[in-house]
């Protein structure tokens, strides 16, 4: 198979690509490899603040509601979201494979798909977002209570107040105020590739019922916006791993 | 049934599709999703014994980490072809995110160094935010039940 082929071949010897892929999809693998380390700067910030406190909410209390649920029902929510972003990565890993055979409808249906799951995931945000902001949790402030959402200057998240009830739910203290800013910030880049990606997939499958890889004679496009995307699912994984499970 | 496609000049030689490779995509798919499933077995472990700080609730933070590393490589291997590239191009980009080592060893050593010296030196950020075994201390007599509507 292919392993035996790049045995024999002389890579270095001049007059031919040392990497064997089209300079595009090259640029592209190292336009993620940069993206990834922005992500990663983000994300070890985060837990560069997470360490320097004494105090952090526990993501079990923060993200415990979903549409029709209210409160107690923790990784529900999210784990569809995780599970929407994984089905849609496997359609367009389909829908790659599907263009190497050029196979025009298989690609524009496989396109389609990955296009209803990024939607999908980007409405899962909104109503996630919506839902902490707008959420009403009574914190002691300077000796009075007060109804907080979590926002970029409030953080209602903090440790309980023992022995204190209102309208039968705990009452905190304030939490670290930084724990909004980056997950609105985090959570709110990784959306914006998601939509991004779904805007890229969108241009991609006009093109391909245009017939335009079709006259180009290659679907070579699709697997530059397949690696973005599958890009998109990678991150999520740290962002779910580092907000939601530790 | 794959028809030649002439990608570019840059291109040497082609991976000879692979029959099974639907099979494959599918077989990820369900390593994917099983090791989510395990890592939210594991979360509601976590939820479910509430422990303390310490090495139990580390080695099953540190369990879930490895487990996401697990799934970001089948993504990038197979879903995103990376293993099945020439050695030369896997090379310059997994060898530049080495870097991740020490960036991640470093800035978080860094944050908990910056807790210590605070904890040490600063009583007044110890005493508000360190939590206590019960959640906080409450000065009840200071309690008032107005001012409700203090959203902003």
């Amino acid at each position: 198979m292919s392993t035996t082929a790049t045995v024999q071949t002389k890579w270095w010897s001049g007059g031919k690509s040392p990497f064997n892929v089209e300079y595009g999809k090259l640029m592209m693998w190292y336009f993620l490899m940069s993206d990834a380390f922005t992500f990663g700067a983000f994300l070890i910030s985060y837990g560069s603040i997470r360490f320097s406190q004494n105090y952090w909410p526990n993501p079990n209390h923060v993200f415990d509601s979903a549409p029709g649920i209210h409160g107690g029902a923790p990784l529900v929510f999210v784990s569809l979201m995780t599970f929407i972003l994984i089905m849609s990565s496997v359609t367009m890993v389909l829908a790659v494979h599907e263009g190497h055979h050029g196979n025009r409808m298989g690609v524009i249906k496989y396109l389609f798909w990955t296009i209803i799951g990024g939607l999908a995931f980007l409405g899962c945000q909104a109503w996630e977002w919506h839902h902490l902001i707008t959420g009403e949790h009574a914190v002691l402030v300077n000796g009075k209570i007060e109804l907080w959402g979590q926002n970029m200057r409030h953080n209602p998240w903090g440790a309980i107040v023992e022995g204190v009830n209102y309208n039968g739910h705990h009452v905190t203290t304030p939490g670290p105020v930084a724990f909004g800013g980056y997950f609105y910030g985090i959570t709110g880049f990784h959306g914006f590739h998601v939509f991004s990606g779904v805007v890229i997939n969108i241009i991609m499958l006009i093109m391909a019922w245009n017939g335009t890889f079709d006259r180009k004679g290659h679907y070579l496009m699709i697997e530059k916006a397949g690696l973005y995307w599958h890009f998109v699912d990678l991150v999520w994984v740290f962002v779910f791993l580092c907000f939601y499970l530790i | 049934m794959s028809m030649e496609q002439q990608i570019s000049p840059e291109v040497t030689f082609h991976h000879a599709p692979e029959e099974d490779s639907v099979k494959k995509i599918w077989r990820t798919f369900w390593v994917l999703l099983g090791i989510t499933v395990v890592e939210l077995g594991i979360g509601y472990l976590m939820y479910a014994l509430d422990l303390p700080d310490g090495f139990r609730k580390l080695a099953l933070k540190g369990t879930v980490t490895i487990l996401s590393l697990a799934k970001a490589y089948y993504i990038v291997s197979i879903f995103m072809h990376l293993g099945s590239e020439v050695r030369n191009l896997i090379m310059t980009i997994v060898v530049p995110l080495m870097l991740f080592i020490w960036f991640i060893i470093a800035f978080v050593y860094d944050g908990h160094s910056y807790k210590t010296l605070r904890n040490k030196y600063d009583t007044h950020f110890k005493e508000t935010t360190m939590p206590t075994e019960h959640g906080t201390k409450p000065a009840p007599a200071e309690i008032k039940s107005g001012n409700t509507g203090g959203k902003e």
